[in-house]
């Protein structure tokens, strides 16, 4: 399951995946991290959105992109992953998986698992787990800038 | 039989897991009604029966280990059944240990599939051990009656062995010849029920809450409708729905005996290691509470249980000299009262000595010794509730409570419940918790703040106020940057719900009106300004995800009725978070605090009340000293025996002109005009308290609250600390509590007013 970031083109396992929605109505939380961008109603759900963006710190999205939520299913609740665009699934081969390169941010190497050299771009994996553990561990990524 | 079980086999071992948890909460109960009575056959069949599943079932399952030590049990029992033997307290201490190591067992079955390491061949020879030092039975007929003509032999020294006896109120623990017949009928009652995932039940509770919602906005909608048929749809829907929320919440209800039943043997085994003699009451077992409020108030509860057993209730000897019985009564009752349910755990132990309590106090620097002075015995006993405080310095029998009681209450008051104690010295003590019967849907406020909703339980409301900004009305009096509200003469700090949540405050130009909601929060209140108020509803509390639950002004979040999503305030995180709660007085006139609130905490600074008196001197006195302001009409005022008095709050509060206090204008004030009011017949008072008495304190206008070191320049007439300057002003500290003593002491005399 690849989707887009800024100009990053990313994908995490799609099973992981249990579905992805429309950009909705989003409530902010007041004093939660800047990572969460809030809370929705996902069919009498209330689901957690975290905006990938900010959690690989990258630009601000630009106020014409509406982002889609790729929802994952986690132990305490459903998350939703605010990204740029979705890329459809793609089927990739471990032959062509690479550690990370050095030339990756290092702060946003703690969260790519590496990259699976396509024929016509790089996909990153990124490491679900890391991603969603915000203020655990991975603090000093956060506290680095 | 681990790694390959099937699905089937898997599901056999589930089962035997539930089924043995459960009869093993009945074990230990019919053990200690045993101990207390070792006639009933009734619990010895029960305790057998027990054992014997589990050794039968384990057999099957190939939990050789547990099995084992079953069939250890087992045989003791059997003896016992036979009446070839005499149950003994070593054999009841035994039968405990070996019902927790099937627990224990249990548990390490459930999480690896195996038995773990347990040593079960020690444990079943400790049991058979357990036989030798048995009294042999004096005839072989049956159970022998009270176990206090035949005490058996006890091998350690007596002190070890302490004297201790746990009496179970057990329905019936005579011989029941029809025993036979209630077996029956339990098996009638299982018949009828079936096991139910608590999941499932919480995902029905989800969804009736779903239809309450949508209930209720179709019910408004319907009603703005012409058409008759549609409402009486909506009407029919509307009780539909109200049943089967009730229902549905019924499911999730249960007895609250299912966390008693382990009290009594939490009172035994620490009433055992303290050698003090217990015994422990419960009534009301039968009272019903939702599961997740069960779980909530279990551990709150356990604490009060032990700490009655291990600092209230006095040992046997020190309670014979006091004229008690050796043994001591620890009663926990639960009753339905209000839409809450009650729960009282008190003891008949040695009580709370509110000096003691206030010294302490003092001493670990909770309080001022100002401000504990003033303090009356509920409010002082109360003070064992603050995190910090101790009393347990063990060096008499009268080492009180309160470790860990700051938790009780933080549990208890996050369900929405309350919790208070009662003390009287030598009779003991009582704590009365009372709580919510549901936590799943709640009745709120939602009130909106920054452009978003957040819903305010309405459990923590006391109430609104909508104040006018235009001309006449005081509105919220900035002080000195602390912002207050004088709600009825009382001083209510003010926290902007905007600035606690770090959003920019509404800019409130078309809007002429303050919506303040007046919130209680631990003992404290406060008024929470927000944008607007929206209404009143009931909704589902949903819990917060992992990334938003650190935050402790946050309960919970729901779905509101038009399908946004709205955040559930934690009324007493909010104080926290607001500086509110962390003060040592625990009145409502909370400047300080409200100031740390905005970030702008002044060390070693004292608040001072500054008002004028009726020259226009001005003067101040420590807000902490100030239990009111209040403003009465001037034709309220009566006179009895040449005093100044007013109807205040049921009481007669008696009142005195400051200047009158200070002795050096004293002649001239009287000469002059006894009573001075200002321009609108009114006159403006200052309620001081010592201990329970009052004084009304007549000054010519109160002026602001400012914020300050106490440094004092030397004092210039008597009834003064000293001066100092504010603002631009000289400025004199009133020693009011000296000045008010000495007059309470006079009037005390003269007119005898208990006030």
């Amino acid at each position: 399951m690849t989707f887009y970031l800024d100009d990053h083109f990313l994908g995490i396992e799609v099973t992981e995946v249990k579905e992805v929605i429309r950009s909705r109505d989003v409530v902010r939380v007041p004093l939660a991290r800047a990572e969460v961008a809030g809370l929705m109603n996902l069919r009498g759900q209330i689901v957690t959105a975290i905006d990938l963006r900010s959690r690989l710190r990258l630009p601000p999205r630009e106020a014409s992109i509406e982002p889609m939520n790729v929802i994952v299913e986690r132990e305490g609740g459903a998350v939703s992953l605010l990204v740029d665009e979705v890329g459809g699934v793609r089927e990739v081969g471990e032959d062509v998986f690479e550690e990370p390169t050095e030339n990756l941010r290092s702060d946003m190497r703690d969260l790519i698992r590496g990259a699976f050299k396509l024929a016509d771009e790089l996909l990153l994996e990124l490491d679900l787990e890391e991603a969603l553990a915000i203020g655990k561990g991975t603090d000093h990524v956060l506290k680095g800038e | 039989m681990t790694e390959e079980s099937s699905d089937g086999t898997q599901e056999l071992v589930n089962e035997f897991l539930i089924e043995s948890l459960e009869s093993l909460d009945r074990f230990d109960g019919d053990l200690l009604v045993l101990e207390a009575n070792p006639a009933s056959s009734e619990a010895v069949a029960s305790v057998f029966r027990t054992l014997h599943t589990i050794k039968g079932t384990c057999g099957f399952l190939g939990f050789r280990g547990l099995e084992a030590l079953a069939h250890a049990g087992e045989s003791v029992l059997g003896k016992v059944r036979d009446g070839r033997l005499a149950m003994t307290t070593e054999m009841i201490d035994a039968l405990l240990a070996s019902g927790d190591a099937i627990r224990q067992t249990l548990a390490s079955i459930e999480a690896t599939g195996t038995e773990g390491t347990l040593d079960f061949a020690g444990l079943a020879r400790q049991l058979t051990g357990s036989l030798g030092q048995g009294a042999a039975p004096s005839s072989p007929v049956a159970p022998r009656s009270p176990r206090t003509s035949t005490p058996p032999q006890r091998t350690g020294s007596p002190e070890a062995r302490a004297e201790v006896q746990v009496q179970v109120q057990a329905p019936d623990p005579a011989v029941d010849p029809e025993s036979g017949k209630a077996i029956d009928a339990r098996g009638g009652v299982a018949d009828s029920t079936i096991r139910v995932d608590i999941k499932v039940l919480d995902h029905l509770i989800t969804l009736v809450g779903e239809l309450v919602l949508a209930r209720n906005q179709l019910v408004e909608r319907a009603a703005d409708m012409s058409e008759a048929g549609m409402v009486s749809i909506a009407q029919r829907l509307n009780l539909i729905t109200s049943e089967l929320q009730e229902g549905v919440m019924k499911t999730r209800m249960q007895p609250i005996g299912t966390i008693w039943g382990k009290l009594p043997r939490v009172v035994r085994d620490l009433a055992l290691s303290c050698g003090k003699r217990v015994a422990i009451r419960l009534e009301g077992e039968e009272t019903e509470l939702d599961r997740s409020i069960i779980e909530a108030i279990k551990d709150p509860l356990t604490h009060l249980v032990r700490n009655a057993v291990d600092h209230a209730i006095e040992t046997a000897e020190v309670r014979a000299k006091a004229g008690k019985p050796p043994e001591g009564t620890l009663s926990i009752r639960a009753f339905h009262e209000g839409g809450q349910v009650n729960m009282e755990v008190s003891d008949d132990g040695a009580g709370i000595d509110p000096e003691r309590v206030r010294a302490r106090a003092i001493q670990t620097g909770i309080v001022t010794a100002e401000a504990a002075e003033g303090m009356d015995e509920r409010q002082l006993l109360d003070l064992i509730f603050t995190p910090g405080f101790s009393l347990a310095e063990r060096v008499t029998a009268v080492s009180g409570r309160g470790v860990g009681t700051d938790v009780v209450r933080n549990r208890v008051e996050r369900i929405g419940g309350s919790v208070e104690v009662q003390s009287r010295m030598g009779q003991g003590t009582t704590f009365r918790m009372k709580i919510p019967l549901t936590l799943a849907i709640i009745p709120v406020l939602v009130v909106r703040s920054g452009g978003q909703r957040y819903a305010i339980p309405q459990v923590n409301l006391l109430e609104v106020v909508r104040e006018g900004v235009g001309e006449g009305a005081l509105g919220i009096e900035t002080l000195h940057d602390a912002p207050v509200y004088r709600l009825r003469g009382r001083l209510l700090p003010i926290v902007y719900l905007a600035d606690v949540l770090g959003l920019d405050r509404a800019s409130g130009g078309t809007d002429k009106v303050t919506d303040i909601v007046v919130l209680q929060a631990d003992d404290r209140r406060f008024g929470l300004v927000v944008d607007d108020i929206e209404d009143s509803t009931e909704i589902v509390v949903k819990p917060l995800g992992r990334h938003l639950r650190g935050i402790e002004v946050y309960a919970g979040a729901t779905i509101m009725g038009d399908g946004g999503v709205g955040l559930i305030l934690d009324v007493i995180g909010l104080a926290a978070k607001a500086g509110l709660l962390n003060g040592d007085a625990r009145e409502s006139l909370q400047e300080p605090e409200a100031e740390v609130s905005r970030g702008e905490q002044v060390d070693g600074s004292v608040s001072f009340l500054l008002f004028s008196d009726v020259d226009d001197g001005r003067m101040a006195v420590p807000l902490e000293l100030v239990h009111r302001l209040e403003e009465f009409p001037l034709d309220s005022i009566e006179r009895s025996a040449g005093e100044k008095v007013v109807q205040y709050r049921e009481e007669i509060l008696h009142l005195v002109d400051i200047s009158a206090l200070l002795t050096e204008r004293r002649k001239a004030r009287r000469v002059q005009e006894p009573l001075r009011a200002s321009a609108d017949e009114t006159i403006q008072v200052l309620v001081h308290r010592q201990g329970d008495r009052s004084v009304g304190i007549i000054v010519g206008k109160i002026l602001d609250i400012v914020e300050q070191p106490m440094i004092l320049q030397r004092a210039s007439r008597a009834g003064i600390l000293g001066t100092l300057v504010m603002g631009d002003r000289v400025t004199e500290v009133v020693d009011l509590r000296q000045l008010a003593s000495a007059h309470m002491g006079a009037s005390s005399i003269g007119g005898g007013y208990d006030l």
